[in-house]
């Protein structure tokens, strides 16, 4: 809107305009080349999953395959890695999710003591490097033998994304209109009630979100589960260890894959979002 | 539920408790029990003892300053490149992105839907030696005939700026897009010219999602081995692959413990040390 007004209001000599409308084209210029950047590799990975080639290592294009796609699990190892993944990414994800949400109900609904330190508690897993995460939840393992493999793994991924859910949720609580919850108290319904009926449907597009995006780390999580992992392997550590004799083209397949699926589900939400917006104008 | 309503007090710390308690030994009390390991001595095979081994510290500093030394040098090159490439765009998208804002940021995170070993695997490809990019730079003398990107710190630097982007972007987005436009049109209309308004309004309003972008991005990228593994060689190692080898191939588990100590340490003292500089450069910034 001002944008488009502020021309309009002082007169401009015509190289100043000229230099304007350079300037700004310049900047979408460089945008466009940003954009081509952020997305080569990922171009790279779409096309060399159609790659057909001839020795070990998928790095120089030798001809169009549809093989990898029809072979996707043509590679020992593989199929048993992507199943391991999905399965911790969906508990580790639904059992993150309601804790955090939890904790986001407490922090913003209620005063008590300890609330400060809370904080510093679901802050400070974020501001961990993953290294450090990883490396300590090891070394307890360890001292308590605890055999490593699936509850292991389990058990980190559940860690590091409670934060993430919390900081997910509390967003929203924090911009909501507490007024619907005491009138629905005022009518007569108890606080359970007032919960299912008004503050569970409100906040579930959050709780929603805060569970794809935990979903979404734990199944690209691959420094955490390296060091808790014992002789399971996730898709990730598969990705790992291919890597070290040449990836197969069927990584990129499933790399492909799981772009696409996290593309429809984030466009499908923008769409969505944009519709809203529209019918509240 | 009679029960919640006869002792409401109660109710934060019952949501609270079980999600606090995964937090508290799952992520408190095992830095405890790293900060335990690292101060022991012994070996896998007879056993490690405590007995408040300081040495292991020093002996890492020693051993691995250049290792520490990297991290915190490409940490710093890359994070410092992904605000220099990043703050146009997300400048460009706040002020310029329309109706389209949405579908540019989704554009911005598109990376991270890739899984991010593939992601560095495919700049493991774009940067091979016989890839388009070295050629090219060999064509333009940039590099000698056997001159080559992999394995070396460049490759590495490029490969944690691109994964860490979107860590420095977003932040610089929501900062800019809060700023009210007004604010530059008036100083423009007090004869600032367009760099002075920048400079003196636009910029400092960006500066918390500058702070935000410029953490999100360093802690990260301080601990990572990832792209020094596949894209660089052994002299490009970072103190990340070092505690990764001590940990899960030499079974050296004391010294590995006090090298993370270490890095966490310094990421800690670097972050307070970078938030009292832009702090007091804030505060100076509102007195002129």
């Amino acid at each position: 809107m001002s944008s488009i007004a502020a021309p309009a209001r002082r007169e401009r000599s015509v190289p100043a305009t000229v230099l304007a409308f350079a300037r700004r084209h310049a900047l979408a210029a460089y945008s466009l080349l940003f954009f081509a950047y952020l997305l080569l590799p990922i171009a790279i990975v779409i096309v060399f999953s159609f790659n057909n080639p001839t020795g070990k290592f998928n790095y120089t294009w030798q001809g169009f395959t549809w093989d990898n796609w029809r072979y996707w699990d043509g590679v020992p190892g593989i199929r048993s890695a992507i199943v391991l993944s999905l399965e911790i990414a969906l508990i580790a994800s639904l059992v993150a999710t309601a804790l955090g949400t939890m904790i986001a109900l407490a922090l913003v609904r209620y005063g008590f003591r300890g609330r400060g330190t809370t904080n510093i508690l679901i802050f400070l897993p974020l501001s961990t490097p993953e290294i450090v995460l990883g490396a300590s939840l090891l070394t307890l393992f360890l001292n308590l033998n605890v055999i490593f493999g699936f509850w292991t793994i389990l058990i980190a991924h559940i860690m590091f994304c409670i934060s993430f859910a919390v900081v997910t949720v509390k967003a929203r609580l924090v911009g909501f209109d507490r007024h619907l919850e005491e009138a629905a108290m005022d009518l007569g319904a108890n606080e359970w009630m007032t919960f299912q009926k008004v503050t569970l449907p409100l906040i579930a597009p959050a709780i929603l979100a805060a569970l794809l995006l935990c979903f979404a780390i734990s199944i690209d999580d691959f420094v955490v589960t390296y060091f808790n992992s014992g002789s399971k392997v996730t898709f990730p550590l598969f990705v790992w260890g291919a890597a070290r004799v040449g990836a197969p083209a069927q990584v990129n397949v499933i790399g492909t894959a799981i772009f696409v699926v996290a593309l429809t589900a984030m466009l499908a939400n923008v769409l969505i979002q944009t519709y809203r917006s529209k019918g509240a104008e | 539920m009679r029960f919640f309503h006869r002792h409401r007090g109660l109710t934060p710390y019952l949501l609270l408790a079980p999600g606090v308690a995964w937090l508290a030994v799952f992520f408190v009390v095992p830095l405890g029990f790293l900060g335990y390991q690292s101060l022991q001595t012994g070996n896998i095979d007879f056993g490690y003892a405590f007995n408040w081994a300081w040495g292991n510290y020093w002996h890492a500093l020693r051993d691995y300053r250049a290792q520490f030394i990297r991290s915190i040098e490409y940490a710093g090159i890359a994070t410092l490149l992904a605000l220099l490439i990043s703050y146009p765009v997300a400048y460009w998208i706040a002020f310029r992105g329309g109706r389209w804002k949405n579908l540019l940021l989704l554009f911005i995170v598109a990376p991270f839907f890739v899984t991010y070993l593939i992601r560095t695997l495919a700049w493991e490809t774009i940067l091979s030696d016989n890839g388009f990019v070295v050629n090219t730079l060999q064509y333009l003398h940039v590099l000698g005939p056997g001159g080559r990107l992999l394995a070396t710190s460049t490759a590495v630097v490029t490969g944690i700026t691109y994964n860490f982007l979107p860590f420095m972007a977003l932040p610089l987005y929501v900062s800019l897009e809060q700023i009210d436009e007004r604010m530059i049109e008036a100083a423009e209309d007090l004869y600032a010219s367009k760099l002075q308004a920048f400079l003196r309004v636009t910029l400092p309003l960006s500066l918390p999602g500058v702070v935000a972008g410029t953490l999100l991005t360093f802690i990260p990228a301080a601990g990572d081995f990832i792209n020094a593994q596949l894209l660089g060689g052994p002299s490009n190692h970072m103190i990340g692959n070092v505690i990764q080898s001590k940990f899960l191939e030499l079974t050296d588990y004391p010294a590995a413990a006090a090298m993370s100590f270490i890095l966490m340490a310094g990421i800690l003292v670097a972050v307070a040390v970078y938030a009292w500089i832009v702090g007091t450069e804030q505060l100076t910034g509102t007195a002129v």
